[in-house]
């Protein structure tokens, strides 16, 4: 079997990094914004913040990677599975911006600027105004619940690559050696 | 002079004096007019510090007795009234939040003051309002710094000061903790004020 053409080591350790922290974002933010006021939630929205522009920096990085390297050739498949991967993947890398900072413009315009880390303050996307804040509450939950839904469709996707085309498409991607 | 007449221009001296005798005995400045707050261009607000975080909040009600003479601020006094229940934040869950009994407390302590003590003139429009302020039943003294500014008839006074929220028990309990919050809280003032005398 010829050695199958992979990710380059960035790439690969910006994926699964940014995996996790997707992963773990999603469940803080359903987890936190269920809670009643107190120190810990206080806590966690910030936390959740601190990461919200960590993960749009690395998705900063991750876009202008993937801009200048080019990703290995996928195992051949159907048109139509070319273009729905083609689109999950261009789908996702919208909503890695557009999820932080529509929550970044929701934190802004609640009149909760964001101070990344409790050190570096950020500036406002948008001046405070509580019926802008009210408007953006829900296109961050929304965007995060799609991003969520493609995610499953993109893991459905490899699974289905691993385990019913059994194509290696997935060791494009998998950490370690090849 | 007939009896009369001496009688009539006695009269009329006592009665002169009668009525300029007010006018001429002045041995203390009159009391300072009343100057008005005008609520429209004043703003009573605050910023405290959440893990870094600056919040500002702003009372929407307030009231205020001010009778100084800028020329002669020491015989001046300032009072001030603040609804506790009327600050408002970003946010429609902080609102909610600061009336509790662990931050304002706002159902037992519907209001806080401040009341002027000595009020001293720096030069160039600046002043020193030294007073206590009280809320959430607590009374500390603090020192306040004004800048006057005038435009015709209208007088702006604006400044700022910090002050320790748990001096005053603002944020009891688990909020207490000042790592979460922190203990200084920024007040900033603008108060458009009318019939100030001229500086």
């Amino acid at each position: 079997m010829p050695s199958t053409p992979r990710y380059t080591a960035p790439a690969i350790a910006l994926h699964w990094l940014l995996a996790l922290a997707l992963f773990g974002m999603f469940g803080m933010g359903l987890y936190m914004t269920g809670l009643s006021m107190s120190p810990t939630r206080l806590k966690l929205y910030n936390w959740h913040k601190w990461a919200g522009v960590t993960v749009l920096v690395l998705s900063f990085l991750r876009l202008a990677w993937r801009l200048t390297h080019r990703p290995p050739a996928a195992p051949a498949m159907p048109a139509w599975q070319a273009r729905a991967a083609h689109a999950t993947h261009g789908a996702l890398y919208g909503l890695f911006f557009a999820v932080p900072l529509a929550g970044w413009a929701y934190s802004s315009a609640a009149g909760f600027p964001v101070v990344w880390f409790g050190v570096l303050p950020l500036p406002d996307l948008v001046a405070p105004n509580r019926e802008l804040a009210e408007a953006i509450k829900p296109v961050h939950k929304i965007l995060a619940y799609t991003m969520a839904a493609i995610v499953l469709v993109h893991i459905a996707g490899a699974l289905k690559h691993q385990l019913v085309d059994r194509d290696a498409l997935l060791r494009r991607m998998w950490p370690g050696r090849a | 002079m007939s009896a009369t007449a001496r009688f009539t221009l006695t009269l009329a001296v006592a009665l002169l004096s009668a009525l300029s005798l007010p006018a001429m005995a002045q041995p203390k400045p009159a009391a300072p007019a009343a100057a008005q707050l005008q609520m429209a261009g004043s703003e009573i607000a605050f910023v405290t510090r959440q893990m870094g975080v600056p919040v500002e909040g702003r009372f929407g009600k307030f009231s205020a007795q001010i009778a100084l003479d800028p020329k002669k601020p020491e015989t001046g006094r300032v009072a001030f009234t603040i609804d506790t229940g009327s600050a408002r934040f970003g946010s429609a869950e902080t609102d909610a939040e600061v009336p509790k009994p662990v931050w304002l407390n706002v159902a037992k302590f519907p209001q806080a003051s401040f009341q002027s003590t000595t009020i001293k003139a720096l030069g160039g429009g600046r002043f020193e309002v030294a007073g206590q302020l009280s809320i959430k039943g607590s009374t500390q003294p603090v020192v306040v710094p004004v800048q006057l500014t005038q435009a015709g008839a209208a007088s702006t006074a604006t400044g700022s000061f910090t002050i320790k929220r748990l001096a005053f028990k603002v944020g009891e309990g688990e909020w207490a903790d000042t790592s979460m919050v922190a203990d200084e809280v920024q007040v900033r003032f603008k108060l458009a004020l009318t019939g100030l005398g001229s500086l």
